[in-house]
């Protein structure tokens, strides 16, 4: 297992590489990318910030929930911080394990950990020069023990969680 | 106790400060904490219940601070 922040950008295919063995069958990835609109407004970028210590914490925590929930240790989660251009790559989770359902399923739980609990922030910049900090609300409650629920949305894919 | 309680991103952006310095009782709790910043730091718009970190681990509004602890307060995350 390996996570963590990283200041420089991510290298998709050395993540998928690290978590890659002839035991396991399946390799699930996923990239979270900076996206051109959010809520109609043309982006520019988006900056994102860290409370570092904390993320780094948190992103351990989780890879470690994850690797006794889904059974496998064969997992890496970057999550990078600073300025970031339209398309680049903000976080990348890589998961392996001789089953796809697992892997798979492993992969959609830590994203969808990391937007609840991971101390990161995002600053977008707007095509009209302004900026926005992105808050989605959910400050109460969200980040305790217990609120992110495994079973919760598998199964299902319907839920958007591309949106970087 | 003096804190310097951590700020980020939207609230460190209110505040013009990445930390605002409370004075609390020496048993507080994160709730008294809480309390204190909003008198400090008035500009800081605080959800009635703010997500708060203690030693880097979120902290409920029971949990007991000492001077050696690091507090922050947790905007709404939005990693990803």
């Amino acid at each position: 297992m390996r996570t963590g922040l990283v200041g420089t950008p991510i290298d998709i295919a050395a993540i998928a590489a690290d978590v890659a063995s002839p035991a396991n069958g399946a390799l699930s990835l996923f990239v979270g990318t900076v996206r051109d609109t959010n809520d109609g407004r043309p982006v520019d970028g988006i900056e994102y910030n860290a409370y570092a210590p904390m993320a780094e914490r948190e992103l351990a925590e989780i890879a470690r929930e994850a690797a006794a929930q889904f059974g496998t240790t064969h997992i890496v989660i970057e999550h990078r911080t600073g300025y970031l251009a339209l398309g680049e790559a903000s976080v990348a989770i890589a998961v392996a394990h001789p089953r796809r359902a697992n892997a798979m399923d492993a992969t959609r739980w830590i994203i969808e950990a990391l937007k609840q609990r991971v101390p990161i922030w995002k600053l977008e910049h707007y095509t009209d020069g302004t900026r926005q900090w992105v808050e989605h609300g959910r400050g109460q409650g969200a980040g305790r023990p217990g609120v992110v629920r495994g079973a919760e949305g598998r199964g299902s894919s319907d839920r958007e969680v591309t949106d970087a | 106790m003096q804190l310097d309680v951590l700020l980020f991103a939207s609230y460190a952006d209110a505040a013009g400060a990445t930390s605002v310095r409370v004075s609390v009782s020496d048993d507080a709790r994160v709730s008294e904490v809480v309390q204190a910043v909003r008198t400090a730091a008035p500009a800081v718009h605080l959800p009635a219940r703010p997500l708060v970190a203690v030693n880097h681990r979120y902290a409920g509004a029971d949990v007991r601070v000492t001077p050696s602890d690091e507090v922050a307060l947790i905007p709404p995350v939005a990693g990803g």
